[in-house]
């Protein structure tokens, strides 16, 4: 009810003339795809001479919100005002016109030509690029912002932090009015971000507008004039500047904790976690001591990993994304090369054993890539219930694939997981989203499981199909198998686990008993704080 | 075009399984035999640009390569290797792997079979020696084929590369060991030593084929049957459709390849091993038909599917054998025929593509 309140006041205060200090304006925007809302009919108004923080976890929608706001995407409800009237913003190229410039995650520029060429890139092809008036304009440029950019030196040779510069320099070069940074933290050195948050205040001095993305809390508290938070597609806060000046760092980093990880009143997944015992004198089903592992290009390493879990217990593991989740996932089935420590499954240890080798002893890795790993999506569901039983009896006898045993088997599933397919020959791939996972759910879950990694169990699914894995996750727990349940939504590893492990840069960072004040401590510990 | 075939109705709910089964095998049928029909068009109108009546240079070729009975013959005869190549292909395309090392291969079993042959007919019974022949034919294809084997599997190298980079030192090497390693001391032409007629395949009942054709049929049947009903070919399609998938399933890629690489150049070297030992005998120096890179769109447009390659096998030899007396009365390029499998193969990879957007926009 609140919520809905203070949309409405939102709303209100973003209609045309209410407000003629914004620049860009959104009012009650939703987009929807596929079996998710990304966006829930939110509002943000954005202002010249402000840096306006998103904050969210991945997942939250903020992405999709800026896909609206640079062209790519369109809104399926609400409106977009630009200078206070409802504009569409049809191309990303109506969206520079419009002023409206976006310096993406991931680099978009071309690594072969120089930084002039790349400043160049777009212009009209009839014409001879005017590299003069482009030198005249830069020095004029970064002479007031205090940077300085090599033209010539070839973009692959910059560091990150420069070629993000360069990225900046482009949308001001085309006369951007709005400057929209997406994650562009998450690439640089802790020098670059000190240098980025210098630039980003300079730019909001000449009174350019940022929209400033991050999921990190320090930076959007030492940035920042204006807070908004996603959560799950829904705006649930907004810090303004003047309730932001009268904080402190501290108190702003603890109400966006609060925004970002406090309960809601009106949450439909919420449910009470039943009480299920766990004897503690039982010997633990898995164990792992000191997991190691290297990290790769794009994906963090993991170090001093070590957990425990008995028998019917649910363990946790809370995370930004991008921690590690998946590596550590990947480790314990064996597929990703470890680098050190033990993993013992009934007391035996299992860490040079093949994925086949693991599975067979009972460990099951449901993955979170339902269709890139999970699954071959141009095969029949029937197959895809035995992609990991490949060979094995009754369904294949001599090399021979039983056709039959395996229809009988798959129809058998089908029932029992509750899978709605046309038919056991459908392709997998045109199944939902939730029957895909109900596919996975029925394989690794069958016979001969004792140990079961979730991984993202419930990501994207809509909510009958997420209450229905949650179900099926804790009726595994309670048929005395040990669960490992790695998730970015707390709320759902708030109402499921007994106790929570909290990854950071691929290590575990904290473990904490799912007990009253379990929501805060995870929360801190999620941000880099102790608990 | 005239492809564009609104018959199925992709998002329609099924009414019956069996009525959807027959209007998707209808589909097919028509996305199968519209681009063949289109491009017999369009290559019509090009020999009409070059001033030849389209209609005799068609009619020469199903004459010579059909209707015959020298023609049929030399066709049947001519589907012997092409059949053990397209097996080879259909195994390494369906696991996702691009064998394009065909030639190679198929040179240096032929060379190896040719060199050989005649040594073992000397030492044992003739079937014996000639199963020998083959065993060792196929080993040194699989041989050949272990350095992109081993880069694919264990490294991740590129196979396209690797394999066209083997395939030319493989035809040199098979010439550089014809002119000098195994020259037929008794001719000047630089060629190996001839297998006796008497020794070669035999001939079946009183035509020119040769019973290589049953064993090229024996081959692509159980290649199909392996890949669709078996636990080994659905790992490799596993690893075709979703390398990923693959690992994930614990199923043990590197390994996998190889043994993808080592039965498709295998059915390579035995392509080379029964075009010696069944047709000619000998290998001559330069001699390289280039038949691993005609038989690639046969197989892409049987869809790998092992059946349906013998069809488009038959086509391409009727086509080749035919082609060759069609160019020789009319003037025609030899190689015309390849001209025309291309524009097949485009005109397809098109239908494809209109069928795929018109299924989107239907579903959209």
């Amino acid at each position: 009810m609140f919520l809905r309140l203070w949309a409405f006041m939102g709303s209100l205060s973003s209609l045309p003339g209410a407000d003629t200090c914004d620049i860009v304006a959104l009012a009650g925007v939703t987009k929807r795809f596929p079996g998710i809302v990304a966006n829930d009919s939110i509002d943000l108004s954005i202002r010249p001479g402000e840096v306006h923080v998103l904050l969210g976890e991945n997942g939250a929608g903020k992405s999709t919100l800026i896909g609206m706001l640079s062209g790519l995407l369109q809104p399926d409800e609400g409106r977009i005002l630009v200078d206070g009237k409802v504009t569409q913003i049809t191309s990303p190229r109506h969206a520079l016109a419009l002023g409206i410039g976006t310096v993406f995650q991931h680099m978009m520029l071309v690594p072969a030509l120089s930084v002039a060429e790349n400043l160049l890139l777009g212009g009209p092809w009839w014409q001879r690029p005017r590299i003069e008036a482009l030198e005249a304009r830069v020095a004029k440029i970064t002479r007031s912002l205090g940077i300085t950019v090599k033209l010539h030196a070839r973009v692959s040779e910059l560091s990150l932090g420069e070629q993000q510069q360069v990225e900046i320099l482009r949308a001001m070069v085309r006369n951007s009015r709005l400057l929209i940074l997406d994650e562009s933290t998450s690439m640089l050195t802790p020098k670059g971000i000190d240098e980025l948050g210098t630039l980003m205040r300079r730019l909001v001095k000449q009174g350019l507008a940022i929209v400033f993305i991050t999921h990190k809390l320090k930076e959007a508290a030492a940035f920042g004039d204006r807070i908004s938070v996603l959560k799950l597609g829904r705006k649930v806060g907004e810090i303004p500047p003047e309730r932001f000046r009268a904080l402190g760092e501290q108190e702003i980093i603890s109400q966006i904790v609060d925004l970002m990880f406090g309960k809601q009143k009106d949450d439909p997944e919420a449910v009470e976690r039943p009480i299920r015992k766990v004897s503690v004198e039982a010997a633990p089903l898995l164990q792992v001591t000191d997991l190691a592992a290297a990290p790769t290009d794009n994906a963090p390493g993991l170090s001093s990993i070590s957990f425990d879990i008995r028998p019917g217990e649910i363990l946790g593991i809370a995370g930004i994304d991008g921690n590690g989740q998946k590596q550590l996932a990947e480790a314990l089935a064996g597929q990703r090369v470890t680098t050190g420590g033990s993993v013992r499954l009934e007391g035996t240890a299992i860490e040079m054993l093949s994925v086949g080798e693991r599975r067979q002893r009972g460990l099951r890795y449901l993955t979170d890539d339902r269709l890139g790993e999970g699954t071959v999506g141009t095969f029949p569901v029937s197959i895809n219930f035995f992609l990991k039983q490949v060979g094995a009896p009754p369904f294949w006898r001599n090399g021979f694939e039983q056709r039959a045993e395996i229809d009988k088997r798959a129809a058998q599933l089908v029932r029992e997981y509750d899978v709605r397919t046309p038919s056991l020959k459908t392709p997998v791939a045109r199944l939902s989203g939730g029957n895909i996972q109900k596919v996975l759910l029925a394989r690794e879950l069958a016979e001969g499981a004792k140990v079961v990694i979730f991984n993202k169990p419930t990501y994207g699914l809509d909510l009958a199909n997420t209450l229905a894995s949650r179900q099926r996750i804790c009726a595994t727990a309670a048929r005395g198998l040990a669960v490992l349940l790695i998730s970015t939504d707390l709320e759902e590893l708030l109402s499921m686990c007994d106790r929570i492990a909290v990854i950071a840069s691929g290590a575990l960072v904290g473990t904490v008993e799912n007990v009253d004040d379990a929501r805060t401590r995870v929360g801190r510990l999620m941000i880099g704080l102790a608990a | 075009m005239s492809i564009d075939t609104p018959s199925v109705n992709a998002t329609a709910p099924d009414p019956t399984s069996a009525a959807a089964a027959r209007r998707d095998i209808l589909h097919r049928l028509l996305m199968t035999l519209g681009p063949i029909l289109a491009a017999l068009v369009i290559a019509g109108c090009i020999l009409l640009a070059v001033g030849v009546d389209p209609l005799a240079y068609y009619g020469y070729v199903l004459e010579k390569g059909l209707f015959s009975p020298l023609g049929i013959q030399q066709t049947l005869t001519r589907m012997a290797p092409l059949l053990f190549l397209a097996a080879g292909l259909i195994v390494a395309f369906r696991a996702g792997m691009w064998n394009l090392g065909g030639d190679g291969q198929f040179l240096l079993g032929a060379v190896t079979a040719a060199a050989s042959a005649p040594v073992f007919v000397q030492l044992m019974p003739a079937w014996l020696a000639l199963i020998c022949s083959f065993l060792i034919a196929a080993a040194v294809a699989m041989i050949w084929s272990l350095v992109p084997a081993l880069l694919r599997g264990y490294q991740g190298v590129n196979e396209i590369i690797t394999t066209l980079m083997m395939t030319f030192l493989g035809t040199s090497l098979a010439n550089v060991l014809v002119k000098l390693v195994f020259r037929d001391p008794g001719t000047t032409v630089p060629q190996t030593r001839t297998l006796p007629v008497e020794d070669r395949l035999p001939r079946l009942f009183d035509t020119t084929i040769t019973s290589g054709l049953l064993l090229g049929l024996a081959a692509i049947i159980i290649v199909h049957l392996v890949m669709t009903r078996t636990a080994f070919g659905l790992k490799l399609r596993i690893v075709g459709a979703n390398p990923r998938a693959a690992i994930h399933a614990g199923l043990g890629v590197p390994g996998l390849t190889v043994a993808v690489f080592a039965i498709s150049a295998g059915l390579a070297g035995l392509a080379g091993a029964v075009d010696i030992i069944g047709v000619q005998g000998n290998v001559r120096a330069d001699w390289n038909p280039a038949y691993g890179l005609a038989v690639i769109p046969a197989v892409f447009l049987a869809r790998m599917n092992g059946f349906a390659a013998i069809g488009f096998v038959f086509l391409l030899s009727v086509l080749s054998i035919g082609g060759e007396s069609a160019a020789r009365r009319l003037g025609v390029p030899n190689h015309f025929t390849l001209v025309l499998v291309s524009i097949v193969l485009i005109v397809l990879a098109l239908a494809e593509y209109v069928d795929h957007r018109y299924n989107q926009s239907r579903k959209a």
